[in-house]
């Protein structure tokens, strides 16, 4: 059976491209890149080389850009190293309820520390208003964090804007932007942010490296401490392939951008057609416009009424299907989607979320062959669930 | 996650419906995860001649559901009574830990049920 991969945002397949990059630094090209001889030094180039050329990429300085083990370091040295760096400024900080856990997270434990946390509603199709912020601000406010695209539904929030208002009040600003990196054509001084987070394996790079933009001129705390690593920002032997295939990745990601985009939204957009032709009772997630500027071109989400996430996600995982319910990181906790509640999808339609995204090896076979397996999958659970067509029987509630 | 045997039931689950003119209905929810589970049976002369499910929920509530009702035919209602959350958990080969509360719902609906007939039929 031919195994159909339409869980894009979780991760991508690394490029021919950035792998070949990487190939010599495994081996070969071995050696520490803070190390003072020869080895060293290919190592010490090589990193040097990807940081300009991510710079470039994010329209930043090289000494700018800080390399992480990935998005959620990033976020989580983003916040706490702002929150620890001002805390005799000021201790609040305004978010939005839709992020990604790395964030959320994140401002749950500073609240234990005394920090405190504004999470912005959205409206109904996931976006923050300018208002809403200009309304949460206030004199203790130190940073907003507003995530650039949303991992579940695809909103792309309005960041240049949103930044704005932050900065009119002399109030730091990041944005998680691991979903709209390699998406979203974006240049971090056009934007205004202070801190931008991404993620290389989003963009067809590899997994556990990313990096935060930091704008030069501003201090924040370190989070991981111990070598000189990261001009001293951030300790930790740099993993030299990996920064090498995800500067490379970044670069061919950026350069069929537009063509990309637009294959993958042709290919999402015939999707969401069929699905909502032949399924009833369903809500499409996230924004109704398929702008570019809007809703990432890969992402389509999908709550079936009357039944469950875990059983679709699984019967198509039987068919070949390869999608995700809700976020794949709450995969395995009971809790519905945050972000889902926020847009105002009732409890328990969120349980029965599904988000499909496209890529660029999809093919219009594959989405046509989930479409059929989604419909005969949901036809299948609504025929055996009890809320589909009940019979009149109360229901008993246990713990 | 789940072991085949529970894919297994999963995929080709046992008594899925309603009971023609059943006798015996029992639905319950679990209120963290929001599964809800509803058995139907047709019980005659103290025996459980069918029985049948209808699920909301996850491949190990479909799975203990399908299992459950299985075990109950050709049960008396005494029988029935004594299955307990672990003899399901039992006949699938064990259940992740989060996925328990799936087989606690299955032994529920079986007393809920038993609970309507004899309501049912005055006692």
């Amino acid at each position: 059976m031919e195994r159909i991969y339409l869980d894009h945002a979780a991760t991508t397949p690394l490029s021919k491209e950035a792998f070949d990059a990487m190939y010599p630094y495994f081996s070969d090209q071995f050696g520490n890149a803070n190390s003072q001889h020869g080895f060293g030094r290919d190592g010490a180039g090589a990193v040097l080389e990807a940081r300009q050329s991510i710079a470039k990429s994010l329209g930043a300085k090289p000494n700018e850009i800080y390399f992480t083990s990935g998005g959620t370091e990033a976020d989580n040295w983003a916040l706490k190293g702002t929150a620890f760096a001002l805390k005799d400024k000021g201790n609040h900080i305004v978010t939005t309820r839709i992020e990604h856990s790395a964030i959320y997270a994140t401002c749950k434990q500073l609240e234990k520390f005394g920090f405190e946390v504004t999470y912005l509603d959205v409206d109904s199709e996931g976006f923050v208003s300018a208002e809403s912020l200009e309304n949460a601000i206030k004199d203790s406010t130190i940073l907003v964090s507003i995530m650039y695209a949303n991992n579940e539904i695809g909103t792309i929030e309005p960041i240049k804007e949103l930044c704005e208002v932050a900065h009119k009040h002399k109030v730091l600003f990041h944005t998680d932007a691991v979903q709209a990196t390699g998406a979203v054509r974006y240049d971090v001084k056009d934007l205004g942010v202070d801190m931008l987070s991404f993620s290389g394996h989003k963009f067809y790079g590899p997994k556990g490296i990313g990096g935060l933009y930091i704008r030069s001129g501003l201090k924040i705390e370190k989070l991981i401490i111990g070598g000189e690593q990261e001009r001293t920002n951030r300790g930790g032997t740099t993993n030299v392939p990996a920064v090498v295939g995800m500067a490379k990745a970044l670069e061919v990601a950026l350069e069929n951008l537009e063509r990309n985009n637009e294959y993958v939204a042709s290919l999402r957009n015939r999707f969401v057609e069929k699905i909502c032709e032949q399924v009833d009772e369903i809500y499409f997630n996230g924004p109704k416009a398929k702008d570019y500027d809007k809703r990432l071109p890969n992402n389509a989400s999908f709550s079936f009424r009357y039944i469950e996430g875990e059983s679709i996600l699984y019967s198509l995982d039987l068919a070949g299907v390869c999608a995700s319910s809700g976020s794949a990181c709450s995969s395995g906790s009971l809790e519905p989607s945050r972000t889902l509640l926020a847009i105002g999808v009732p409890v328990g339609t969120a349980h029965g979320t599904i988000r499909f995204s496209f890529g660029k090896s999809n093919t219009v076979e594959q989405v046509d062959y989930a479409v059929e397996q989604v419909v005969s999958i949901v036809a299948r659970l609504r025929a055996m669930s009890p809320l589909y067509h009940p019979t009149a029987s109360t229901i008993k509630t246990v713990k | 996650m789940y072991n085949e045997k529970v894919m297994q039931a999963f995929q080709n689950p046992q008594n899925v419906g309603e009971v023609e003119n059943y006798n015996a209905i029992g639905t319950v929810g679990n209120e963290n995860c929001g599964d809800i589970m509803q058995i139907t049976m047709l019980i005659e002369d103290g025996i459980i001649k069918d029985a049948k499910f209808k699920t909301f929920g996850c491949a190990a509530a479909v799975a203990s559901s399908s299992t459950a009702t299985a075990m109950i035919i050709g049960k008396t209602i005494e029988e029935a009574l004594k299955i307990k959350n672990s003899d399901v958990i039992e006949t699938l080969e064990g259940l992740p830990p989060q996925k328990i509360h799936c087989s606690v719902l299955a032994e529920e609906a079986i007393k809920l049920a038993i609970e309507d007939y004899y309501s049912r039929q005055g006692k």
